[in-house]
């Protein structure tokens, strides 16, 4: 049933990336004439052919809007063509970005599960701090961010643990939200039946109450690895970090490279996508090993 | 239930006993220093006092020794405050009395959070009440401490302003804070959260229609939701320029996909049943959107609606640390980091929390008059 | 006077499923007459929702023909020929009653004023006059029903179609809203057709009994019922009801054998 599931979306989402593709094609010739006409201009260039001028116009060297081929040549020549450990390959500021991100995933994770347990088994805790934490959900704790580091900077502190600090702050909130829903959702009736049994509160944590969170403890960990890089990505402005993708991000803006921007952009994106997709693939099988996902 | 009731009696005795000791230490290590005079003593008294009433009191009235244990600890904080305002802890450090105090007192609010949790009563008064209350004494001693440890060790201001200097700073830059909160929340927020939410909704109805359209764009739609779109700031900004303009781009940006997603997800919610019904009557396309899968999808909707809502705020103080006119919360907490005025950071971020929570609030309110008829609604709501 | 409202002739309908064709309906003949009580009965699988869905134009037969009101079904619902009850009630947790059985008048365009005579009038008719303003998670699982068959109701059809309307409620209600039943179609020389696997249920309320079998879904047996129009539960006891419900069983039994059937 999967697989006839997937291969129902394989050509509507090929196509839809197949437009959105084109749309952005379409929208870089747009949006590079005004520029291109200004040099043709300046260099008294005339009677330049159609087909010629779309090429010129995905071709500039700082486009208001990269063609997707520039972008895709800038990505593989700073990936593959770079040395790993040179300073302009975009493997080594997403080994940078990468690491800190996963530091504080991990921390997050282990912090929010012990937090989410011991909210489940002290009602105290529970009534006075799960409304903090659901409240903390609606502030923009990202603006937090350059704090951190400044003050952890000024610490000593520095290098990978305070961006990996930002990462666990962002990630640790979903982690417990998750947790304290899923360690909840046993229905009465399993509650029950652990009682008739009399199991003790470990017993029933770890017959029970454990594995049916599971499935959130996974979809609240696709939310927080994807919010860590987002973290680690941020983390790298304010300092004016030499290294990471965000420092890319930053250094691109600051002297208009667009290129460098968008491809440490899509570098980005498919570092948390792939993340995102690996986090999916292990609770899949986690789960299905577990004979929970068979509803 | 079962479990709860039993582990915090022992956790109970022992915050009693702790608090006693402590309360005797803090008084035989005054007797020792022989210094900071009368309050520290008093405070010492409240806080024996307090613990061993609040232990005979526990056996017999849950409620009463609540109300007991909370109206001492906070005599006990507010001893330690004035104590503290009249000590300079710049040239002489703080008693260790003073130490002990702190954890005594706070040992007795966590033992009377712990016995207002105990409380188990039908009037719906006094558990609203309780909802309030319990977290609010949490939250109020997080705050004590902090202040206690920052003003206490004399931390440095620049590493962690104490919540009284904050507050201090908020008040004494309203118009600065106020100008911020204009131009990040008023113009580049609402403005871009307006913008992508309805692009969002229109977006997702029109491609309702199309099946293949829902089943390309939702697993893309999911995609990008999960990426680092905040990412597209430096762009917008050279787009849009500096001011608000590029700031309400990122968020139209960020807030799009979650809605696109969610109103698809939303349409497609109605039963099988309600969709025959529909056809029984012979509706038109446009009847059984309005009539049924719009209402049914409005959970849908509003939990995208709060999702952005939090987005709608970081992308527009994040985009702002790309550059802005100077004037933002953003650009505020970025430059004011770089003058190491720590304070004012924390006044901003004050500020971007109160108005992210308000703003989820509301739309939380307006959820709860709009899908008052939901099974979730219902249940809190009656 | 008598006349045609549902007219099949050698219907069939097959739905292709990965497993091969499965013969939902096979070679159906029925003519239901103007205020007939019709019952389909028969075990699960034997296409009895699925022939009055064809009737509804909720589903597309295969083969042979079918009439409702003299015309196919697609124009009959187009015409709103026909009331149709789900065994869920299916009411709109965000209307009130009222608003809820307004709503079929809403989307034929109704005018405000017959909207609230004809929403006043059909809850009457079931009993809920005073639960206008209610939403239905605050009404009882047999007043939500009834409120869903007035719903039916209030677009005036001569035809109403019911899908094991009282199939989630107890006993206790399942008799009184039969009783009710009743006493509304005896008023008001309504045509039913009533699916139900319940045979005392079928007997209690039919004119017609159609007895159907599965694999493929066909028709095993038309019952005429002899009772009186005008009925009470008590006519359970007597000895026309029990030779009726005998020979409903008999056809059921005949239909297939009970140990392969999946519940």
């Amino acid at each position: 049933m999967q697989e006839t599931g997937f291969r129902k979306s394989v050509i509507p989402v090929t196509a839809v990336l197949l437009a959105i593709l084109l749309v952005w094609s379409i929208a870089s010739v747009l949006l590079n004439t005004p520029w291109q006409k200004d040099i043709y201009k300046r260099a008294g260039t005339q009677n330049v052919g159609a087909v010629e001028f779309v090429k010129a116009t995905m071709a500039q060297e700082r486009p208001v809007l990269p063609s997707p081929q520039q972008v895709a040549v800038e990505v593989y020549n700073t990936t593959v063509k770079k040395k790993v450990t040179s300073k302009r390959s975009l493997v080594y500021h997403s080994k940078i970005t990468l690491s800190s991100a996963m530091l504080g995933f991990a921390m997050g994770t282990l912090l929010g599960i012990v937090l989410s347990v011991a909210i489940v088994y002290n009602r105290a805790l529970k009534k006075s701090l799960m409304p903090w934490i659901i409240t903390s959900q609606t502030i923009p704790i990202l603006a937090i961010a350059p704090m951190i580091i400044v003050v952890l900077n000024s610490m000593g502190v520095q290098g990978l643990v305070p961006k990996a600090f930002i990462s666990m702050y962002l990630s640790f909130f979903p982690i417990v939200v998750g947790m304290v829903k899923g360690l909840n959702s046993p229905d009465t009736g399993h509650m029950d039946l652990m009682r008739t049994y009399s199991a003790s509160n470990w017993q029933s944590f770890w017959k029970l109450r454990l594995p049916s969170s599971l499935p959130y403890l996974f979809t609240s960990m696709k939310i927080a690895i994807a919010i860590s890089i987002v973290g680690a990505v941020v983390a790298e402005l304010p300092t004016g970090a030499v290294a990471g993708l965000g420092a890319r991000l930053l250094a691109g803006s600051y002297y208009g490279q667009t290129i460098q921007i968008w491809s440490a952009l899509v570098m980005a994106s498919i570092l948390a996508g792939s993340l995102v997709w690996i986090v999916d693939i292990v609770g899949r099988l986690v789960t299905h090993r577990m004979g929970l996902n068979h509803a | 239930m079962l479990e709860s009731s039993v582990a915090p009696k022992a956790l109970e005795r022992t915050l009693y006993i702790g608090a006693a000791c402590l309360g005797v230490l803090g008084l035989g290590s005054l007797l020792l220093q022989f210094f900071g005079a009368s309050l520290l003593i008093s405070t010492s008294l409240l806080v024996v006092v307090a613990a061993v009433v609040g232990n005979k009191l526990a056996s017999h009235n849950s409620a009463m020794a609540a109300v007991w244990l909370l109206a001492t600890s906070s005599l006990a904080a507010a001893f330690l405050i004035i104590f503290l305002s009249n000590y300079d802890a710049e040239t002489a450090s703080v008693p260790y009395a003073f130490w002990f105090l702190v954890i005594a007192s706070w040992a007795l609010a966590w033992a009377s959070v712990s016995r207002f949790t105990e409380i188990n009563t039908l009037s719906r008064t006094v558990n609203g009440v309780l909802t309030v209350l319990i977290p609010l004494i949490f939250g109020v001693w997080l705050l004590l401490l902090w202040e206690f440890v920052t003003q206490g060790h004399d931390v440095p201001k620049v590493l962690l302003p104490a919540p009284s200097d904050i507050g201090d700073r908020l008040v004494n830059s309203v118009p600065t804070l106020w100008a911020d909160f204009k131009q990040t929340f008023i113009k580049s927020v609402l403005t871009g959260y307006i913008m992508g939410c309805s692009a969002g909704f229109l977006v997702a109805i029109l491609i309702d229609r199309s099946p293949f359209l829902k089943a390309g764009l939702l697993p893309v739609g999911n995609l990008v939701a999960a990426l680092p779109i905040v990412g597209i700031a430096p762009i917008m900004v050279m787009w849009f320029g500096f001011d608000w303009q590029s700031k309400a781009a990122v968020v139209v940006v960020m807030t799009f996909f979650p809605m696109l997603v969610n109103t698809v997800a939303g349409l497609s919610a109605a039963s099988k049943i309600q969709l025959d019904l529909m056809n029984t009557y012979a509706a038109n396309y446009w009847q059984s959107l309005f009539k049924l899968r719009l209402p049914e999808a409005l959970p849908f909707i509003f939990n995208a609606l709060k999702i952005n809502s939090t987005l709608a705020l970081i992308g527009a103080i994040v985009a702002e640390f790309f550059g802005t006119p100077i004037v933002g919360m953003g650009f505020r907490i970025s430059t004011e980091v770089g003058k190491m005025n720590v304070d004012m950071v924390w006044a901003e971020i004050a500020v971007a929390a109160l108005a992210g929570s308000l703003f989820y609030g509301f739309i939380a309110l307006l959820e709860r008059v709009a899908t008052f008829w939901h099974p979730s609604m219902r249940s809190t709501a009656r | 006077m008598s006349e045609s409202v549902i007219q099949v002739d050698n219907l069939s309908l097959t739905f292709q499923t990965n497993d091969g064709p499965v013969h939902a309906l096979s070679e159906i003949d029925l003519d239901i007459q103007q205020g007939d009580f019709v019952s389909l009965i028969g075990p699960s699988g034997c296409g009895k929702t699925t022939l009055l869905r064809v009737i509804a134009d909720l589903e597309k037969a295969t083969g042979g023909s079918i009439l409702v009101n003299g015309v196919s079904p697609a124009a009959a619902r187009l015409a709103r020929g026909y009331g149709y009850v789900f065994q869920a009630a299916g009411l709109y947790p965000w209307r009130t009653i009222a608003k809820n059985v307004s709503l079929p008048l809403e989307i034929m365009g109704l005018d405000r004023t017959t909207r609230k005579e004809r929403v006043a009038r059909n809850l009457a008719l079931v009993n809920l006059e005073g639960f206008e303003k209610k939403y239905p998670w605050q009404l009882s699982g047999g007043m939500q029903q009834r409120a869903s068959i007035a719903r039916a109701l209030a677009v005036e059809p001569d035809l109403l179609l019911m899908d094991e309307p009282f199939g989630a409620l107890d006993e206790i209600v399942r008799d009184h809203l039969n009783e009710q039943l009743l006493a509304l179609w005896g008023k008001t020389n309504k045509t039913v057709v009533f699916v139900t696997h319940s045979i005392p249920e079928a007997v209690y309320l039919s004119t017609h009994i159609v007895v159907m079998s599965p694999r493929p879904g066909r028709i095993q047996d038309i019952v005429v019922s002899n009772l009186p129009r005008e009925r009470t539960l008590d006519i359970r006891e007597t000895p026309e009801f029990l030779t009726i419900a005998n020979r409903v069983r008999e056809g059921l039994r005949a239909g297939h054998s009970y140990d392969d059937v999946e519940s």
